[in-house]
């Protein structure tokens, strides 16, 4: 009982200064790829950037990012015990790692 | 460091829950301009988002119906500690709320054209509304979010999380935000500012709030001058999911089963339990949350739990096609979990739900610092020792609307404020990375095992004495200078603001549980069980010199609305 997930994932302020790094996250059947991420964060590498709200419920919606190339979210994607690619969203403008802009303009910091 | 930015409204909201949103529409209504802000995005994080169900109202729709029947009820359940003023605020503005969000295109469920009502324990008949299937959250966000792009007059930022209230001659005018997308310090000046930033969820391991709901409008009020009650009482929600896992779904979605279909709680042995604690349910849900957690954990410790550490939940007793009717597509999404609940019981377990206690506010939501206003969950008071099922959503429109309606009449008589004074939380943000910072997500979980462990809904003496001590360890651990660095979307850096109102908030909640010497509603005391009539009062939380203190004050006089 000691699979592994492994998650290659984008790191980086933009989307040219970058790379991918890998992680081995330990597998339990039934997690999903954002408590993947969220065991990086706590047991690897706090620094890793990603958003969410509600955790697991996909309520917020906020947790949206390309995995093994398809734009889905990280909460109802289940993590499996091999290599998953996880990315950015490519349409969308990168803040860091796996963080984009998706709030619609009007709902963003705007100063005069 | 570059120059904060700065921004001037007339209103300042905090939160873009459904009390901020309701906040924000009620100002701007009234002619103010509101700038909303959220840490996350707005309308997106909270806890509004989360709701499942019920949305608890005296609207009558169905069958005869008064607020104060609402209000009997509310009392009732919060065990003698009700802010009396705030409680019957809840139930008599209720229905105007929900009418409003009605004519807004919410979609309460409906039959025969007239608003559903369900059952939920507590309440003495069928009283609360909701938008199936398991949508009341996403729902009254999506509706109230769609209003404020509507309302001239509101300008919203998400990604702003706010450090500290900011202050000029003993008045709040305004905040200090920490701008996450960029990683840039943010000055606010307001002629009045509505904090509706929830509860404190985050606190706990198993929680059903958002990641955002770590108590931080309870933390930057207590640091303003504002007094907390009622700290001592988490509300803990009996039947969170436990197993099998599941993704994609909230934790409390079994709470709409067992209103629609009854449900059987079952020990390890198969058997029903709740009769032992006094609740006899008989395939109906009539237990409330305080009776049902203490029920569920006792269970456990009598080594009569379910292999996840829980009981299980049954609906066994329902047909395929009674389940489909009563939740459709929901049944799908349970099956590509692997679960039908023809077939087997799923394990369920307390999990940390919603704060009665929070800042100290009037009817009016003022609280004891000019200038600086409440609503929703930040509220403490209106639900005493335990909260009545259904009445958080109701209790975020009706007080998100009277804040923005007093914040309006604020802002009439307000001359434009003085500059407030920011200077220390923007040297706080002046903060160098620190090489040799612990791991803050590490320290977050640690904080949430020692609140989960030791300060949960069972509680003595030697187990808060043992998370005090954790808790100032940690303390130590944080420092007084942030880690991360002023960049974009810096994880480090939000933790340690983060966890800086943590520490502060788990710190209040522990010493008030460990000077309440007595068992009541959501707080119980192992050591020391029964209600005394000599606790019927609310402890006061203050901050002075960087010191807690807690004093005590009669709980308002209880005369029964409905005789």
């Amino acid at each position: 009982m000691s699979e592994i997930a492994t998650l290659k994932i984008w790191r980086g302020p933009n989307k040219t200064a970058g790379r991918f790094e890998s992680y081995e996250v330990p597998y339990e059947p039934g997690q999903s790829v954002l408590d993947g991420l969220r065991w990086i964060r706590v047991y690897k590498d706090p620094t890793l950037a990603f958003r969410y709200s509600c955790i697991n419920a996909n309520a917020c919606k906020e947790c949206m990012m390309e995995i093994d190339g398809e734009t889905i979210y990280a909460c109802t994607t289940r993590l499996e015990p091999r290599a998953m690619t996880v990315e950015p969203l490519g349409k969308k403008k990168l803040v860091r790692d796996l963080v984009t802009e998706i709030a619609p303009p009007q709902e963003r910091l705007r100063l005069k | 460091m570059a120059e904060p930015l700065r921004a001037e409204t007339d209103v300042l909201v905090i939160g873009s829950g459904a009390a901020g949103m309701y906040a924000a529409i009620e100002a701007a209504r009234a002619g103010c301009q509101v700038m909303l802000i959220d840490r996350s995005l707005i309308g997106r994080g909270g806890a509004t988002v989360m709701a499942q169900m019920t949305v608890a109202v005296a609207l009558g729709s169905q069958a005869p119906d008064h607020w104060s029947h609402h209000y009997h009820d509310t009392l009732t359940a919060g065990r003698g500690l009700c802010n009396e003023t705030l409680a019957r605020l809840l139930c008599e503005e209720g229905p105007a709320c929900i009418e409003e969000m009605d004519t807004w295109g919410v979609g309460w469920a409906r039959k025969d054209g007239r608003i559903t009502t369900a059952f939920a324990p507590g309440h003495d008949r069928a009283r609360c509304v909701y938008v199936d299937f398991l949508n009341t959250g996403p729902a009254v966000s999506k509706t109230l979010r769609g209003v404020v792009n509507k309302t001239t007059g509101i300008s919203r930022s998400g990604d702003l999380c706010v450090v500290d209230l900011a202050k000029s001659d003993g008045v709040v005018t305004g905040a200090v935000a920490w701008h996450v997308g960029s990683g840039a310090p943010v000055v606010i000046s307001a002629k009045a500012t509505i904090v509706a930033t929830g509860g404190l969820t985050r606190l706990y391991r198993r929680n059903s709030g958002s990641a955002n709901m770590g108590g931080d409008g309870y933390a930057i009020c207590l640091r303003a001058g504002a007094p907390l009650i009622d700290m001592e009482f988490v509300q803990f929600f009996p039947i969170g999911h436990l197993a099998p896992r599941l993704i994609g779904m909230d934790p409390i979605m079994w709470d709409p089963f067992r209103y629609k279909l009854g449900g059987r709680l079952l020990n390890s042995r198969m058997e029903e339990f709740t009769q032992s604690y006094g609740v006899p349910e008989d395939g109906k849900y009539v237990i409330t949350r305080d009776v049902g957690t203490y029920a569920i954990l006792k269970e456990v410790e009598a080594g009569r739990g379910s292999p996840h550490g829980g009981v299980y939940l049954s609906f066994q007793h329902c047909s395929e096609a009674a389940l489909r009717e009563a939740f459709g597509p929901v049944i799908d999404r349970l099956a590509k979990n692997h679960i039908d609940l023809t077939k087997m019981p799923i394990e369920v377990a307390p999990i940390a739900h919603y704060h009665m206690g929070g800042v100290a506010a009037n009817a009016r939501m003022e609280t004891e610092v000019p200038g600086l206003l409440v609503a929703g969950e930040a509220v403490g008071g209106a639900n005493g020792a335990n909260r009545l099922s259904g009445n958080a959503i109701t209790e975020a429109l009706v007080f998100g609307r009277q804040a923005g309606r007093t914040a309006a009449a604020c802002v009439k008589v307000t001359r434009a404020p003085s500059p407030p004074d920011a200077r220390e939380t923007l040297d706080l943000l002046r903060g160098e990375e620190r090489k040799d910072a612990p791991n803050t997500a590490e320290m977050l979980q640690a904080l949430q095992a020692i609140m989960a462990d030791d300060v949960g809904p069972l509680r003595t003496q030697a187990k808060l004495e043992r998370a005090l001590s954790h808790i100032d360890e940690l303390d130590v651990a944080l420092g007084a200078r942030p880690f991360g660095v002023a960049q974009p979307f810096d994880l480090t850096r939000l933790d340690w603001l983060d966890l800086r109102n943590m520490v502060t908030v788990a710190r209040v909640v522990t010493q008030a549980a460990l000077l309440r010497t007595e068992s009541r509603g959501a707080h119980q005391r192992e050591d020391l069980p029964g209600m005394l009539p000599e606790w019927r009062v609310n402890q006061v939380v203050r901050l002075k010199n960087g010191r807690i203190e807690i004093s005590r004050m009669p709980a308002a006089p209880i005369e029964m609305a409905a005789q």
